[in-house]
């Protein structure tokens, strides 16, 4: 925590009146801009800015053997790296949590939602399947990251290209694509982070208010259902806030996804 | 070079032997970083963050009698057509010192004793020449930062396909196969016309160096003329 105590102190009084230093609401986003196309060499790329936050999100593809649990159905892998580029606060060298825990998240986000139809990305059952690796990076950090990174994989995903592959010599044409998307459900997840600050839940917490917050919950949505969930740090909730909690997503993920739909390819 | 043997051979994208890419530099990308910018060749894009002078940790690299630099540069893994795997390898560990030395040469952080000023590049796309877009993003951010220099450098790799040379290298000419095949040459130089970097891979005669070396010469200065708009631009 770098936010020092007296602002913390002020923010906190702030927020139990419902009020935020910036003039949102308490459940009302920044500004979502979601660009596709931003690196040409990716299966597909994104670049998500929540106001002065910015990531970039990559996916690249290429074919291994399936996981014996799954022998028919394509491959996931998603990662994150919080770049010394993108604030003082993070440092070369091996991922610490933070980074270790967006990967972790987002994967789930992607993954339990099935937004990806994994069963079309089989070649051959056992033997050969597509796999599918999304990057997320980091290039500016001004509060919530999570759902940053999360808007940029579904972005990303949606601009993918399945690239070429030569079925003779059982290789990918890496460099070139098919004109075959990522076969993806109609129904776009999205995952939204509540932090709890006193007694009142916000979302997408500007630097100052995350890192005040003591306590956290991912909640990952498509359409009317919940399909991933992860409560971080130590304060607990009490069942009435988890109510809340959900209400307040399903709100937020409604008006999230509004601002976003047009935006994806 | 005479304008017929210019016009003899071909580039793969059409370009002139003396012709760069189309560049584009901007700076002030990165809020959060006490200096940022980006340049390309291209499709080949960096973008490159400073943060310092700073206390240098580890306490052990500290440096009493003068300030550091500390370059770090990473492709994004989705930079190049076949996934780069995150994280360090040599090839990034050599590429980050040789910056390291291509930059500090035109920086006055003497007096910025124990203190580090990191300098850290992404690779958002590659096509070839991203040491060179690195370096010129890297000065350019150093500058926005407002660390004391002498001078601004600039980097460009010379190329020679088979026996023709060529100003801003791309991935397909990288790749040259006929003749004498490639020969890639970053070089970078302030804008003083001293050499602070020089990389070779290949073969060539001293002559045709020399001749490559007044290239580099005449496209560094393009180059830098690029970086101090886009540097003007950013101070209204």
């Amino acid at each position: 925590m770098e936010t020092p105590k007296l602002n913390a102190e002020r923010i906190k009084k702030y927020i139990e009146h419902e009020k935020r230093f910036d003039g949102r609401a308490l459940d009302e986003f920044r500004e979502i801009v979601v660009e596709t196309g931003i690196s040409k060499n990716a299966e597909g790329s994104a670049r998500v800015k929540i106001g002065k936050t910015e990531v970039l999100v990559g996916v690249k593809m290429d074919v291994t053997t399936p996981y014996p649990d799954s022998p028919d159905k394509g491959n996931l892998m998603v990662g994150a790296e919080l770049t010394p580029l993108s604030s003082p606060r993070f440092e070369s060298g091996p991922p610490k949590f933070p980074a270790i825990e967006t990967g972790r998240i987002i994967d789930r986000i992607v993954r339990e939602s099935k937004f990806i139809e994994m069963e079309k990305l089989c070649i051959k059952e056992g033997e050969k399947v597509w796999n599918v690796m999304i990057d997320i990076y980091s290039l500016n950090d001004d509060g919530n990251l999570l759902d940053a990174a999360g808007i940029g994989a579904i972005a990303a995903l949606s601009a993918s290209k399945i690239p070429k592959y030569d079925e003779e010599k059982e290789k990918v044409l890496f460099g070139e694509w098919s004109n075959k998307n990522i076969p993806l459900s109609k129904e776009v997840p999205v995952s939204i982070t509540l932090y709890k600050i006193g007694s009142k839940f916000i979302v997408d917490p500007s630097l100052e208010e995350e890192d005040i917050s003591e306590a956290k919950i991912t909640i990952g949505r498509k359409g009317d259902y919940i399909s991933s969930m992860q409560k971080g740090d130590l304060k607990p909730l009490t069942i009435q806030e988890m109510h809340q909690a959900i209400e307040v997503s399903e709100r937020v993920y409604n008006d999230v996804l509004k601002k976003i739909e047009k935006q994806l390819k | 070079m005479t304008k017929e043997s210019k016009s003899k051979f071909e580039r793969p994208d059409g370009r002139e032997t003396d012709e760069m890419r189309p560049m584009t530099a901007k700076v002030g990308i990165i809020p959060n970083a006490d200096g940022s910018a980006m340049f390309s060749f291209g499709d080949t894009i960096a973008y490159a963050a400073v943060y310092g002078p700073k206390v240098m940790h580890p306490q052990h690299s500290q440096n009493p009698e003068k300030g550091t630099l500390r370059c770090n540069y990473s492709m994004l893994s989705f930079s190049v057509t076949e996934r780069a795997r995150p994280g360090p390898n040599r090839r990034s560990t050599e590429i980050s010192k040789i910056m390291e030395w291509a930059l500090e040469p035109v920086l006055i952080i003497d007096e910025f004793k124990s203190m580090v000023v990191d300098v850290h590049v992404n690779i958002i796309q590659a096509n070839a020449s991203t040491r060179c877009a690195a370096i010129n993003a890297a000065a350019m951010a150093l500058a926005h930062a407002g660390i004391p220099m002498k001078d601004l450098v600039s980097s460009v790799s010379i190329g020679k396909l088979d026996k023709q040379l060529v100003v801003d290298v791309s991935k397909k000419e990288e790749d040259w196969e006929e003749g004498e095949g490639a020969t890639d040459i970053p070089i970078t130089m302030t804008h003083e016309g001293e050499l602070t970097h020089i990389q070779l891979d290949g073969k060539i005669s001293g002559e045709q160096l020399r001749e490559a070396l007044e290239m580099a010469r005449k496209a560094t200065q393009e180059i830098y003329e690029v970086q101090k708009k886009a540097l003007k631009e950013s101070i209204g």
